[in-house]
């Protein structure tokens, strides 16, 4: 568990790149910090490792303060991709997945099976790939290899800068396709920086939104693009995303005040009502206010020395007031009235919504989207 | 054809002042490289760590110097500090050696991709590790024919040691200057350019080698 508390980090030249920040990377999740260029994820990352060091605040590393840990036995025990992947050009394939293993002196089959597997895991067939050289190798191939030398020593936190960014369009979904697929059999913790909204949705299990040395905002993809804390992260996402996740208009906004009756009052009441609003249905309602039925002019008409309660249609359609404007669509097309009573949770009348009010919230809602229907 | 046994003749008679002189020229040419290389390579990894832009140009600036002496001056200037003989000319030639072996194994270690430095890093490599098993290895392709060039001028310059009495082949040439024998001028001559080919060759070959990867 690797967890930051109050930690700053100030440059020599007094710039300030971490504004006392507070974070919990989620084990052997895919952590995501992003923000623009200068926000100080990268920062933030290199902290881990110590490739920085920070000015104040402890990093704790499963409840060990990571300046207590020799760096190099701190990196050794990390995974780091970085975003030009880095692989050295001198050797071999094997030998540039084997190094941190080499480096920690482990015995020459296990460094062996270790690769071959590892090759497996990114299908590179071990018998081919093995004895090649880093530049006989593409770009999705070399970044393939630069993800499984993090994973080498069984690291349980790997550390990847921007690791995808500079491959092709098409190499780059399929590594983060790959990424997620290994990340299920791995369960490493993960902590990925990237500039890219795109990748970080995709990947990310949390996503932190950095900006100016501060976390704007963290939490999953969906929490993020569903509840926006501020115009600075609305703009990061893009109007464009938030606008697909936008859900239907609610029924709540577009309820109408109508009339009711009590079922129990006499139907001439009901008559001058419907005769007074020029209505030709009447919701009906129980004495406390709950949903009854519906009445309609006509049975009005017949029965007016009757009661409400012996005309009314129990069985005619209602909506719940939490339920957006394309249920109300489907169950009104349905029916083919031309409105819906509304009701709380608790069954009481509210009002209602009819044809045009829906057709008006869609109208606003395509609007919203660019036109695109 | 009489030119032909007239010099077969020569040989047969000169063997052992040919073969003489010619040791002479390897084993100066050697040492001067040999120390060259000991004292370049490591002080030029060294001044890529270097944060003192001052201390590192100073550095250039003063192998620069040596090279701008001409040759047969700075073997001048060593008989009164060093007398004659093979010290003064080894030590010549030494410095000569020095800025193009500084410059290019400098260079090498320079163009390393930071990336490939920054990986070895945050991978756990400690400074010592990453110098010799990364730093190096991938400069070695410069290194190297930083080291070639320079072993074939020095092969080339090594003909002027004789002017300060360390003999060597420029001995053969000066002696037969002195006696009117073309003979040896002939043979000074194609010996230094034959042991320089040879050697650009050899050193071409490893760096083909290296350069495979």
């Amino acid at each position: 568990m690797i967890q930051l508390q109050n930690v700053n980090k100030t440059y020599d030249d007094g710039f300030e790149a971490l504004k006392d920040i507070n974070l919990e990377f989620q084990e052997e999740k895919i952590n995501v910090l992003i923000g623009p260029s200068g926000c100080g994820k990268t920062t933030t990352m290199k902290l881990l490792n110590r490739l920085t060091d920070h000015t104040s605040g402890e990093i704790l590393m499963n409840g060990k303060n990571i300046k207590e840990i020799d760096p190099i036995e701190l990196r050794r025990q990390m995974g780091y991709v970085i975003q030009n992947i880095g692989l050295f050009p001198h050797m071999t394939i094997y030998d540039n997945v084997a190094a941190v293993p080499k480096l920690l002196k482990w015995d020459k089959k296990t460094i062996k099976q270790k690769v071959d597997a590892l090759l497996n895991m990114v299908n590179l067939d071990p018998e081919i790939y093995r004895t090649r050289y880093p530049s006989e190798l593409s770009g999705g191939q070399q970044q393939r290899i630069g993800v499984i030398r993090a994973l080498a020593a069984e690291p349980d936190t790997i550390l990847m800068d921007e690791p995808f960014s500079a491959l092709d369009p098409i190499s780059r979904e399929q590594l983060q396709d790959e990424l997620v697929h290994l990340q299920q059999e791995i369960n490493k913790t993960i902590v990925f920086v990237t500039h890219d909204m795109d990748e970080a949705i995709k990947i990310a299990d949390q996503i932190i939104l950095m900006e100016d040395g501060n976390i704007v905002q963290k939490g999953t993809p969906n929490e993020l693009v569903t509840n926006p804390v501020n115009d600075f992260v609305k703009d990061f996402i893009g109007t464009k995303r938030l606008k697909n996740n936008q859900s239907m208009p609610q029924l709540s906004s577009i309820k109408k005040a109508f009339p009711s009756i009590t079922k129990s009052k006499p139907v001439e009441d009901a008559i001058k009502i419907m005769v007074e609003k020029q209505i030709s249905y009447l919701p009906v309602v129980e004495e406390d206010n709950k949903y009854k039925g519906i009445i309609n002019l006509y049975d009005a008409l017949s029965h007016k020395d009757g009661y409400v309660h012996e005309i009314t249609n129990t069985t005619s359609n209602a909506v719940n007031i939490n339920s957006d404007a394309a249920e109300a669509t489907r169950i009104i097309s349905g029916s083919g009235a031309a409105f819906l009573p509304l009701l709380s949770d608790t069954q009481e009348y509210l009002g209602v919504v009819d044809n045009q009010a829906l057709l008006k919230s869609f109208e606003g809602f395509f609007a919203d989207r660019g036109g695109e229907i | 054809m009489e030119l032909v046994s007239d010099y077969i003749e020569f040989w047969q008679e000169k063997n052992n002042v040919i073969w003489e002189y010619t040791y002479q020229h390897i084993a100066i040419s050697f040492i001067a490289i040999l120390f060259a290389i000991l004292l370049t390579v490591p002080l030029a990894i060294y001044m890529t760590k270097m944060k003192n832009n001052f201390i590192k140009n100073s550095i250039f600036n003063i192998a620069n110097v040596f090279q701008t002496i001409p040759t047969i001056a700075l073997f001048a200037i060593m008989i009164p500090f060093l007398g004659i003989g093979f010290k003064p000319a080894v030590i010549a030639l030494f410095l000569y050696a020095l800025l193009p072996l500084l410059r290019n194994t400098y260079a090498g270690v320079q163009a390393i991709e930071p990336d490939i430095i920054e990986s070895a890093k945050g991978m756990g490599y400690s400074p010592m590790q990453r110098i010799f098993k990364i730093e190096i290895p991938v400069a070695l392709p410069y290194i190297m024919s930083g080291i070639r060039t320079t072993t074939v001028y020095v092969i080339s310059w090594t003909t002027l040691a004789a002017v300060v009495g360390a003999g060597g082949l420029g001995g053969l040439v000066l002696s037969g200057i002195g006696f009117n024998d073309q003979h040896m001028i002939f043979t000074g001559t194609i010996l230094a350019i034959l042991m320089a080919l040879l050697l650009d060759f050899f050193f071409a070959s490893v760096e083909q080698k290296l350069l495979k990867r």
